[in-house]
């Protein structure tokens, strides 16, 4: 089956042509402004080489500052959102009754648009906290968000409290797949509940894992909104992650071909992750 | 009878994660009833003598309420609308010719899956202003650029299983390309292109980071704009802040009630591939 020619680009043009005015041509733009002092503004910027990227490597610097801080983020959130979610998927797999309730309610954070959700935390954090924190005696919920630490930890309860239910799915869709036989000559042989888990499940959901670890990995490393609406980098650029940061390097301090060096770093870390998923997920497919 | 013990005590411990993942929900929307001082003195206490509605008249009408939802609606419809239409075009085409070029333009399309926004915004941005399109088609033009190829991907997927035998047969009664995918192949990819539909939905509906670049126009503004400009301005009054936060989760919760089966198989999908 082949068409013509003609048919060929009258329906292939109009998706390549959108994609490369918006992705293509912006990139090989951005390429070359990371090489100038582009001020945003002026579009004949003078060359200066490789001047913006021995800079963003500069110590003491914002884009090292948001770097280390976006990936001790990210590890630790790969973590909490994984062990959220595979603990939530064990107890919605039981056969009780309210079980797929409970999945819906643990699935619903992730639908709203994180700008919001930063605003909903941003309430609990200032507002709530203080007075669990009288009630209670607990002077730690005084102050949230005030310093590097509680900005830090407020941070990672968002995102894993947004991410984790979602997780909590693709885990769900695993367990699943382990054949019931399975569990019940487990059962009959006397097995333990955490033997089962370690030994049956475990392995059973391995797959889910890695898609599970590499999407809170690149969520954590594109985060923006959540980070905008809760911190908004603060306090003094302490919370501020890396697409914040290129943000605000255009934006707030107009240095935009500095801003550009550090989005096409960004870039290179962000793509360098998804290649080696591609590549585990490869080799998974030939194992199996 | 231990079985039935353990499973108890689950259910329990899940009845209680729930309540506590649904707090902060909860918590919102109890404050959004009452007036600033009943937040100001407790906030885990019912509205009481300080309950009102009057936050929710107020938002509703400071926020433009209705002018950004509808703004919302329209980009987040005409986008998904372009993104399904231009995809499927593309990818019918790119699976039926098998030769360098249609290769070629896959593999360009699979490849930009790897590129983040952020690293093409700032140009992209500059471009945009240039030739005049900083507004609401110009969004939709940025959204269909974005998720295009993610769309071509799914349906170059699907597409390859649909046998071509229906098609030759067409062809052989002389039926044109476009009525060729509209009325025969495009039924059969209904789950797909609900997918790719839903996904899409998500992402345009609650998007900040580009709306936020594109978009300088008051009257323009989509929900997420308005609940951060809204915000900007009355960071002291929770009571007003709070009752826009509720106003805008509304829809979501709504759509997700009615839809949720195709919501959840969706977004799944889409974090598979």
């Amino acid at each position: 089956m082949q068409y013509s020619k003609r048919w060929f680009w009258l329906f292939v043009a109009p998706a390549l042509m959108t994609f490369s005015l918006v992705v293509i041509v912006p990139l090989m733009h951005g390429f070359y402004f990371s090489f100038t002092d582009w001020d945003g503004i002026n579009n004949q910027p003078a060359v200066v080489g490789f001047q913006n990227y021995l800079e963003a490597f500069t110590q003491g610097g914002s884009f090292l500052r948001a770097f280390s801080f976006t990936s001790i983020f990210a590890l630790s959130t790969v973590l909490t959102v994984n062990l959220v979610a595979f603990g939530l998927a064990l107890i919605v797999t039981q056969p009780f009754r309210g079980a797929t309730t409970l999945r819906s309610l643990f699935f619903l954070p992730n639908l709203i648009g994180g700008l919001i959700l930063g605003f909903v935390w941003l309430f609990v954090f200032n507002k709530v906290f203080p007075t669990l924190g009288e009630m209670f005696h607990l002077p730690f919920l005084n102050g949230w968000l005030s310093t590097p630490i509680t900005g830090f930890f407020g941070l990672v309860i968002i995102f894993t409290w947004k991410l984790s239910g979602y997780m909590m799915i693709i885990y769900v869709a695993g367990i699943q797949t382990i054949p019931p036989s399975l569990l019940e000559a487990a059962d009959i042989d006397g097995v333990s509940w955490w033997q089962k888990i370690r030994h049956i499940t475990f392995p059973m959901v391995a797959p889910a894992f890695t898609v599970g670890m590499f999407l809170a990995l690149s969520g954590a490393f594109k985060l923006y909104d959540e980070n905008f609406a809760l911190t908004n980098g603060g306090p003094f650029e302490s919370t501020q992650m890396m697409a914040m940061d290129v943000y605000n390097t255009a934006f707030e301090y107009l240095h935009f071909g500095a801003a550009q060096a550090k989005a096409i770093l960004f870039l290179l870390i962000v793509a360098s992750l998804s290649l080696i998923q591609m590549s585990i997920n490869k080799k998974r497919e030939v194992e199996m | 009878m231990k079985k039935s013990l353990k499973n108890h005590g689950l259910r329990g411990l899940g009845i209680f994660l729930a309540l506590g993942y649904m707090f902060p929900l909860y918590i919102v929307l109890v404050n959004s009833f009452k007036k600033p001082k009943g937040i100001f003195i407790n906030t885990l206490s019912f509205p009481g003598e300080y309950g009102t509605f009057e936050n929710y008249v107020i938002a509703f009408k400071k926020m433009s309420y209705m002018r950004s939802f509808m703004n919302s609606l329209g980009i987040t419809f005409f986008s998904v609308v372009f993104i399904l239409l231009l995809g499927l075009m593309a990818a019918w085409m790119l699976v039926r010719t098998k030769n360098k070029t249609s290769t070629v333009i896959f593999y360009v399309f699979v490849t930009a899956m790897l590129i983040p926004f952020q690293s093409v915004m700032l140009p992209l941005v500059n471009t945009m202003g240039r030739i005049g399109f900083l507004n609401p088609p110009g969004l939709i033009f940025m959204n269909v650029g974005f998720s295009i190829s993610l769309a071509i991907i799914f349906f170059h997927g699907f597409i390859k299983n649909v046998p071509v035998a229906l098609e030759e047969a067409a062809v052989m009664e002389g039926a044109s390309p476009p009525r060729i995918l509209f009325l025969i192949i495009s039924p059969l990819l209904k789950p797909i292109i609900m997918t790719v539909a839903i996904l899409n939905i998500m992402r345009i509906w609650n998007d900040y980071l580009l709306p936020v670049l594109i978009i300088n126009k008051k009257e323009w503004r989509t929900i997420p704009l308005m609940v951060a400009a809204f915000f900007g301005e009355y960071s002291k009054a929770w009571n007003l802040a709070l009752a826009g936060l509720v106003l805008t989760i509304i829809p979501v919760v709504l759509f997700y009630i009615f839809s949720q089966k195709s919501i959840v198989k969706g977004l799944i999908q889409g974090a598979v591939k």
